[in-house]
């Protein structure tokens, strides 16, 4: 069973190297977001002043701010923070998306129809704004953005697994499970969401790449983490006002750092629905 | 003899797939007179439709002649570059699918579709393809054809939606027409109407026809020559008679036997050879023991009633009652209430009105909702009609099989249930290796096998089958019919058989019950119904059935 699976994803891999590439950028970013700070060759923090803004070099490979620290070894330490904001962010937002839109697509009726609207009003929003306000209220936390940003995703897990449950409501086995004494309630929990997981799956990795740029976005305008973290919105933030200076580096590297992650999550969503779907296999 | 429209010869198409090339045609050679209707039969994966999509060049992109030639007039047409082909499609060769609601496009009036089509290869104005579009709907006998111009597909009824199709295929007056299981999903009465259509367009016409379809029926009926394939070969080519008094081919033997008739008894279904078997089974079987005079039947329902929040109810005053090991059937046509009543019946959905009793016992009181924790679910399965939905795509066979013995026989994962999956897959004859494959890794018959195993293992004592074979080849529903009827006779079981096939129903059932917009209109002894009807309606449903071999009324043309 597992060396099938195994086997599976191997195959869809060899057909699709691009999603290989992907998957192999998002271990490369977990493994730095572990051992982030054993890797890097400087403290992220200590400020040496006489090296301040130097342009990349054999020392210094992205070079160094304004503070004399190095750049490179602020982005190593930052992938830890932005990867966990993101990952908790969007694993909130799945957990109660998908439960809450499966029960509503199961239901349907008045409880569906009055999430839907409440769903839409949210939706009204500019979401980013709606994220900022939230922050700005609660309080410029780390917690507090993780929170924001799973609000705001909210209503597309909530609108994605409402669609998918309820094309299947009626399919015979989940009419079938119910005649063998399940009730409507872990019919829900128990066979239809285990179905609509590979497409919520890819739903889930589209997600955390936007989820780290609405992160580092929040960052970047003042709110959420704060100096002198190393985050990489906040080293974009300060990384700009260097720009007209000529000083590239401070922000092309962030820059190119959450590009980089965005595009590997991305990629990676496509290649995980065909590996996750069962039907695809032989 | 002077050119055939159509010669095939010596054709072979090959798919490139995961597992490597496979052959879907190999070596078909037929041919076709102009104006000749000529049937295509085999089950699927015979290689029936891929024979037409060849002769179309509509293949799928992964699929390719390998060899061998189509001639159309005396021009190969696998040897036409795809511009020049493009003339002759539509104009000199046309082909109506099986879905017809698919086919067409749902954001756009019908009328203007016709258009299209006759657009495409007519430069003529579009007010005259307009009025052209009209004649066609009038042709294919569309009542109102001036309002329906402006109607999209949605608010058209399957058999409109088919007409509209035929309208489409004959718009530019093609020669050769390739009408793939055109009514397979419509109502026997709505089939009669479309093909009795198709053979007087195509006779006015001079139109050939391929009609490909797995039912040998329909093929007698409406063809003169029937061809008959098996897994890519051509097995057997004669006229309906021949076929069906003195079939040849071994396959040929088996699938005529299989496909239920009028008059044929559940043990024809298979051929002569095997029958002794089955009989033998048959008479091990003790007869039902005689429950004493005053026991309560075994399901007892009265007055239901199922309304919706707007319309007219789906089910009215729908009143029967069954004794253990008895069948039953219930028929009538899609939107007849049919299904509606056999979810009541399993409890899955709650009745507006009226009382359901089992074994003397009022079951309809609890909710559907609460229904799973009632000591009765187990006593009521129900075996769905898609097999190919009916299993959870991420469970294994023996998931599926082991589910209700988990939640209803109170048994725990380990030796036991292991033993008893494996003795309800054997009795319905699924091979034990096969329990750990996915759904996706079966074939519709085994699904079925599963389906069937799924509801008997905690041995009911009422099953309701919905449709349980529309969806099978009919080699397999002679299997799964007589597995059934087995199950029937060695555990007392009663079956209620929902179903459109009334040769299947008078085959199976006892009783039967005809159901019409949510009413009984017609119930009684199965043979004697069939034999005299009572009703107009039920009259037409039996007289739309297409008929077989030596009862063939009136051939066509």
């Amino acid at each position: 069973m597992a060396s099938a699976t195994l086997r599976h994803a191997a195959w869809i891999l060899r057909g699709n190297p691009l999603t290989a590439v992907a998957a192999a950028g998002v271990m490369i970013l977990v493994l730095i977001a572990i051992f982030g700070p054993s890797i890097a060759p400087y403290d992220p923090i200590a400020s040496n002043v006489p090296e301040a803004l130097r342009p990349p070099s054999a020392a210094h490979l992205a070079g160094t701010d304004q503070l004399g620290r190095d750049t490179f070894s602020r982005l190593v330490v930052a992938t830890r923070l932005d990867l966990v904001i993101a990952v908790a962010a969007v694993g909130i937002s799945f957990v109660l998306g998908a439960v809450i839109g499966a029960f509503c697509g199961y239901a349907g009726g008045r409880l569906d129809r009055s999430i839907g609207r409440f769903v839409d009003v949210m939706m009204a929003f500019p979401l980013f704004v709606l994220a900022m306000a939230m922050v700005a209220a609660l309080g410029n936390r780390v917690e507090n953005i993780v929170i924001a940003t799973a609000i705001i995703n909210l209503p597309f897990y909530i609108r994605f697994a409402r669609a998918e449950v309820n094309v299947r409501r009626n399919v015979g086995w989940v009419e079938a499970a119910r005649a063998s004494g399940e009730s409507h309630t872990s019919v829900v929990l128990r066979f239809l969401l285990p179905n609509v997981l590979p497409a919520m799956a890819v739903q889930m990795s589209l997600n955390l790449g936007w989820a780290i740029l609405n992160a580092a976005g929040l960052s970047f305008i003042g709110l959420g983490v704060r100096p002198p973290t190393p985050e990489w919105g906040i080293m974009v933030a300060e990384g700009a006002r260097f720009i007209s200076t000529g000083k590239w580096w401070l922000v092309a590297f962030p820059g190119l750092a959450l590009m980089l992650a965005v595009l590997c999550f991305n990629l990676l969503g496509d290649g995980l629905r065909d590996i996750l779907d069962p039907r695809m296999r032989t | 003899m002077t050119e055939p429209l159509l010669r095939i010869e010596d054709l072979h198409v090959t798919f490139s797939t995961r597992s490597g090339l496979v052959e879907a045609v190999r070596g078909v050679t037929l041919s076709l007179q102009t104006g000749e209707m000529l049937g295509l039969v085999g089950e699927s994966g015979s290689g029936k439709s891929v024979t037409g999509f060849a002769a179309t060049r509509l293949l799928d992109p992964a699929g390719r002649v390998a060899k061998g030639q189509i001639r159309y007039r005396g021009r190969d047409i696998t040897k036409i570059p795809d511009g020049d082909f493009r003339a002759l499609h539509g104009a000199a060769m046309s082909m109506i699918f099986q879905n017809p609601r698919a086919a067409l496009n749902p954001i756009r009036a019908i009328g203007l579709q016709i258009a299209d089509a006759i657009l495409s290869h007519k430069r003529i104005s579009k007010q005259a393809a307009a009025e052209e579009a009209l004649k066609l709907l009038r042709a294919v006998q569309i009542r109102d054809p001036e309002k329906r111009m402006s109607a999209y597909p949605h608010e058209l009824s399957g058999g409109m939606c088919q007409r509209v199709m035929i309208a489409i295929a004959i718009s530019c007056n093609p020669m050769l027409l390739i009408a793939d299981e055109p009514t397979t999903g419509l109502d026997v009465t709505t089939q009669k109407v479309v093909m009795d259509l198709l053979a007087s367009i195509a006779a006015a016409r001079g139109m050939a026809t391929i009609l490909i379809t797995h039912d040998l029926g329909l093929a007698a009926q409406y063809c003169r020559r029937v061809v008959v394939m098996e897994r890519g070969r051509l097995v057997e080519e004669a006229s309906p008679e021949t076929l069906f008094l003195h079939p040849q081919h071994a396959y040929t033997k088996r699938l005529v036997a299989a496909s239920p008739t009028a008059s044929s008894r559940i043990e024809d279904l298979v051929t002569e050879e095997e029958r002794g078997a089955y009989l033998a089974v048959l008479a091990a079987c003790k007869p039902p023991p005689e429950s004493p005079p005053g026991t309560a039947p075994l399901l007892d329902v009265r007055n239901l009633v199922k309304r919706y929040d707007q319309g007219p109810p789906a089910v009215s005053d729908f009143s029967m009652s069954m004794k253990a090991g008895e069948s039953v059937g219930l028929v009538g046509e899609s939107g007849s209430g049919k299904t509606t009543t056999s979810r009541m019946i399993c409890r899955l959905i709650d009745a507006s009105e009226g009382e359901i009793l089992f074994d003397g016992e009022s079951i309809g009181h609890l909710p559907a909702r609460e229904f799973h924790r009632s000591p009765h679910r187990k006593d009521i399965q129900i075996v769905f009609q898609d097999p190919n939905e009916s299993l959870n795509p991420r469970f294994t066979g023996f998931d599926c099989i082991a589910h209700p013995l988990l939640r209803l026989s109170g048994m725990r994962p380990g030796d036991a249930l292991r033993k008893r999956v494996e003795e309800c897959a054997m009795r319905v004859g699924l091979p034990v290796e096969l329990l750990s494959r996915f759904p996706h890794q079966l074939s519709g018959g085994q699904k079925a096998r599963i389906g069937i195993a799924r509801a008997i293992a905690c041995r009911p004592r009422l099953l309701v089958l919905d449709e349980p074979t529309a969806a099978l080849d009919v080699s397999v529903q002679a299997v799964v019919l007589q597995l059934l009827d087995r199950l029937r006779r060695e555990d007392h079981l009663a079956l209620l058989f929902v179903s459109h096939d009334l040769n299947v129903v008078r085959m199976m059932c006892d009783r039967t019950i005809v159901l019409r917009n949510g009413s009984i209109i017609e119930a009684g002894e199965s043979r004697a119904l069939f034999d005299n009807p009572q009703t107009e309606y039920t009259r037409a449903l039996v007289e739309a059935v297409p008929h077989l071999g030596t009862q063939r009324p009136s051939a066509r043309n």
